[in-house]
């Protein structure tokens, strides 16, 4: 092959340059006209509770006496606490939130494979907002015609006087959506003197205006654009949808095909657009599952009620497995539409299958994680002790031919009053425990302090007299016993002497 | 060498007209905000550059002048202040007193822990273990001056043969050999008897002959039984713990030609605080004293 045959074949094969295709796209705003409907009704409900409990769970407040924080639900980064009603957890258990998160990603993932998108339809925050401030855009614009209208015209005085008021009114709910963000972390009713005369810490303020800023974003202007382009969870969520799904779903058997309500020979889908005009992410559900659609359902309630005016049984657009889909259409596809097919296509559906492999497996995972947790839980020590035991020396060589190795202690003392325990060594080994600073209770016994909600350090040694046996390592055992004896706290640690060869 | 633009069938957008090997590629827009927002991202690191250090270059501090040492300083400053009332305690109170009280104590431990390390540990080692060749281990019940709060103050602060202060802990061991008071089997059987004190006896006609010339020669500074003196810093050589070996020709090399250890004076160097703190620390390593 010579030159001019190898550039020939790497030239253009039509000769033709390529049509100019725009590298990048305009947004297509999306005006979601309003509708109603039990879907929207759950959606309003489902709203309602999550931004109330948003909004006000800081507020309420939960004894826990003199000295502890009395906000019900706080995270107190200072101090490295967590308190939930009648739960505190310290740094060290923050397992416990991590259960919390694989147990919520779990459950996520059931929730999925049963009933699809059902977290991003109706309980993600970005969709909660979102439908806020669009509730808000309708009560002062209007709706969908005439904020499409509103758009169009000139900047009257009328149109720049609601378009302030819509932002004014996102600023707000998004001002307060900030301000109750900080007050998970601070108390809230000491927060608000301090936040408005300005004395609040810098952190407080820059996680206001960040959450201000971010909901104002998000929920106000990028809206759609967040799940289509900027959110991880719809690229992998459809690893959890199968064909047992019940998913948000078009019956095209029955719709099919669509057209003008009275013509002859034409599906239940007169075309009339509706579920298209409320969907809130501008999509067509009769192109079938596409990845913008978050699964309101709101195209349900659309559909139901233009089928309900025609008289035509309602459930065009339902939630609907794609097994039954399949099975409908595989039952109609011979039958030209009346409604003799859509009973016939209805009549081949099966309950979907909630119990599968896919469910039983998320569900025992999600059993085991429960009752991990709820062990954890139950077993969880009020009271805890650390032994650190030194390792720069790993022991002493004593002056008349003793060892000697010391260990720091650290009694954790979770609950409210600051008790005094006894701590005890136990071993085989003739030992001896000595503490500096503890009062001694009795052989290889001391009477330790503790501190209310917090820690107390003591430096424990433990002493092997000369002509005892010595081992390499000896099993020990510290316990903080109660006044009446019992074990509140063991901690098993070990002894260690010279290898043999350094014995002399 | 786009080839030919189609439509493709399932999603209804153009190729990009390239094909490799067979792949054709969807010429998807990109939503043109992602485009603002990364010019936004070039617009804020144009600002970052001219407002903070930005290039390897002596005085390019930005305009702002934030220099990240001062904020460093700036920190510290407010650590100390807010550890200063504290600290103030601490200086003002005895190390008894401050291992008394267990917030101070907890103070004290966590702040000698560190100036420990930041001061001590190189002869000393991380947890006071010492080394054998001169430094003493901090964490037995051995001491050669003394191992009470006072005693351990007071070496830190005048040191060891430091030559920097007149309080300054003292003492010379006669190097026997060098200077002509025992010959070199003398210093051999003294070995042997000493080496037999700590529980070594391999020659006992050598201990024998060693004894006399103990109680001649080192029994005025260690004692009759080997006690030792902390007055002199006259370590005790009836136990276990040597600071330079404990075997016989060790000994015997000492005794020939003895190296006294030297530990500088931290009375000029660290603040009274600091010095209590690491006394109240050393204390609590094991072989604290009343
Ligand atoms: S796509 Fe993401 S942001 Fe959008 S509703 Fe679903 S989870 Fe929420
Ligand atoms: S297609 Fe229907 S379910 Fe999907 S996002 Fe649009 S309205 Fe919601």
């Amino acid at each position: 092959m010579n030159d001019v045959t190898a550039r020939a074949k790497l030239s253009p094969a039509g000769g033709s340059p390529p049509p100019d295709q725009p590298l990048y796209a305009n947004r297509q705003k999306v005006y979601p006209k309003a509708v109603s409907g039990p879907v929207r009704r759950a959606k309003w409900a489902v709203l309602v509770v999550c931004l109330a409990l948003y909004y006000l769970l800081p507020w309420i407040r939960w004894d826990r006496g003199p000295g502890a924080p009395d906000q019900a639900v706080l995270v107190d980064m200072t101090h490295g606490r967590l308190y939930f009603f009648f739960f505190e957890i310290w740094p060290q258990e923050v397992y416990f939130l991590t259960g919390l998160l694989i147990l919520g990603a779990i459950a996520l993932f059931a929730a999925t494979s049963l009933f699809g998108r059902v977290w991003c339809g109706f309980a993600c925050p970005q969709t909660v907002w979102t439908d806020l401030f669009m509730w808000v855009e309708r009560k002062i614009q209007g709706d969908r015609n005439e904020r499409m209208r509103l758009d169009k015209a000139p900047w009257t005085a009328m149109k720049w006087r609601k378009k302030v008021l819509t932002h004014a009114a996102w600023l707000a709910i998004a001002m307060a959506t900030g301000g109750a963000w900080i007050m998970y972390f601070n108390d809230a009713i000491e927060l608000w003197p301090k936040f408005f005369t300005g004395q609040a810490g810098a952190g407080v303020y820059l996680f206001f205006w960040l959450f201000t800023g971010t909901t104002y974003l998000l929920a106000g202007w990028a809206r759609e654009q967040v799940c289509t382009y900027m959110c991880p969870w719809p690229r992998f969520q459809a690893a959890m949808l199968d064909e047992n799904s019940l998913v948000v779903s078009y019956r095209a058997w029955r719709g099919e095909p669509r057209g003008k309500a009275k013509a002859e020979g034409i599906g239940d889908c007169v075309d009339c657009m509706a579920c298209v005009n409320v969907c809130p992410t501008g999509i067509d559900i009769r192109d079938g599952q596409q990845l913008e659609c978050i699964g309101c359902g709101l195209c349900i309630d659309a559909c139901d009620d233009i089928m309900g005016k025609l008289g035509r049984p309602k459930g065009l657009i339902a939630f609907e497995t794609l097994k039954n889909i399949a099975a409908s259409e595989g039952a109609t596809r011979s039958m030209s539409p009346c409604a003799a097919r859509t009973e016939a296509g209805m009549g081949v559906r099966h309950v979907p299958n909630f119990i599968r492999a896919r469910t039983i497996i998320y569900a025992g995972v999600l059993a085991a994680v429960v009752a991990v947790m709820l062990g954890a839980w139950l077993l969880r020590q009020e009271v805890t002790l650390a032994v650190l035991r030194d390792r720069a020396p790993l022991y002493v060589r004593l002056a008349d031919g003793g060892v000697r190795n010391a260990y720091t202690l650290k009694i954790a003392n979770k609950t409210r009053d600051a008790g005094t325990l006894t701590l005890a060594l136990e071993s085989h080994a003739p030992l001896t425990l000595s503490i500096q600073e503890a009062p001694e209770a009795g052989p290889n016994r001391f009477t330790v302090n503790t501190r209310a909600d917090g820690l107390t350090e003591w430096r424990a040694l433990a002493t092997l007299p000369p002509g005892a046996r010595m081992r390499e390592s000896t099993e020990i055992t510290f316990r903080l016993l109660d006044a009446r004896g019992r074990t509140v706290a063991r901690t098993d640690s070990v002894f260690l002497a010279p290898h043999e060869e350094h014995r002399r | 060498m786009p080839t030919k633009i189609e439509k493709d069938a399932l999603t209804g957008t153009d190729t990009t007209g390239h094909e490799w090997d067979g792949l054709k590629e969807l010429n998807t827009p990109l939503p043109k905000w992602w485009l603002y927002v990364m010019y936004a991202t070039i617009a804020f690191s144009l600002v970052w550059v001219i407002l903070y250090p930005a290039f390897p270059i002596r005085g390019a501090t930005g305009v702002t002048g934030w220099i990240a040492r001062e904020a460093v300083m700036q920190d510290v400053a407010a650590a100390n202040e807010r550890m200063a009332p504290m600290l103030n305690r601490i200086r003002e109170a005895t190390p008894q007193q401050i291992a008394a009280d267990p917030d101070l104590r907890a103070f004290a431990m966590a702040g000698g822990r560190i100036a420990f390390a930041n001061n001590c540990a190189g002869c000393h080692g991380a947890g006071g273990q010492g080394a054998q060749g001169g430094f003493p281990s901090l964490a037995d019940d051995d001491w050669i001056w003394g191992g009470s709060y006072d005693a351990i103050l007071q070496t830190i602060r005048h040191g060891i043969r430091a030559g920097e202060s007149d309080e300054e802990r003292t003492s010379m061991m006669p190097r026997f050999v060098a200077d002509g008071v025992l010959t070199v089997p003398q210093v051999n059987d003294v070995a042997a008897y000493v080496a037999s004190l700590g529980g070594s006896t391999d020659d006992a006609a050598a201990v024998e002959r060693g004894k006399p010339l103990y109680a001649d020669n080192c029994a005025s500074c260690h004692g009759e039984n080997a006690e030792g003196n902390r007055d002199v810093g006259a370590p005790r050589l009836n136990d276990r713990i040597w600071l330079h070996g404990g075997d016989r020709h060790a000994i015997a090399r000492f005794i020939a030609n003895p190296r006294m250890g030297v530990m500088p004076a931290w009375g000029g160097r660290l603040d009274p605080a600091t010095m209590n703190m690491l006394a109240v620390y050393v204390h609590a390593l094991g072989g604290g004293e009343n």
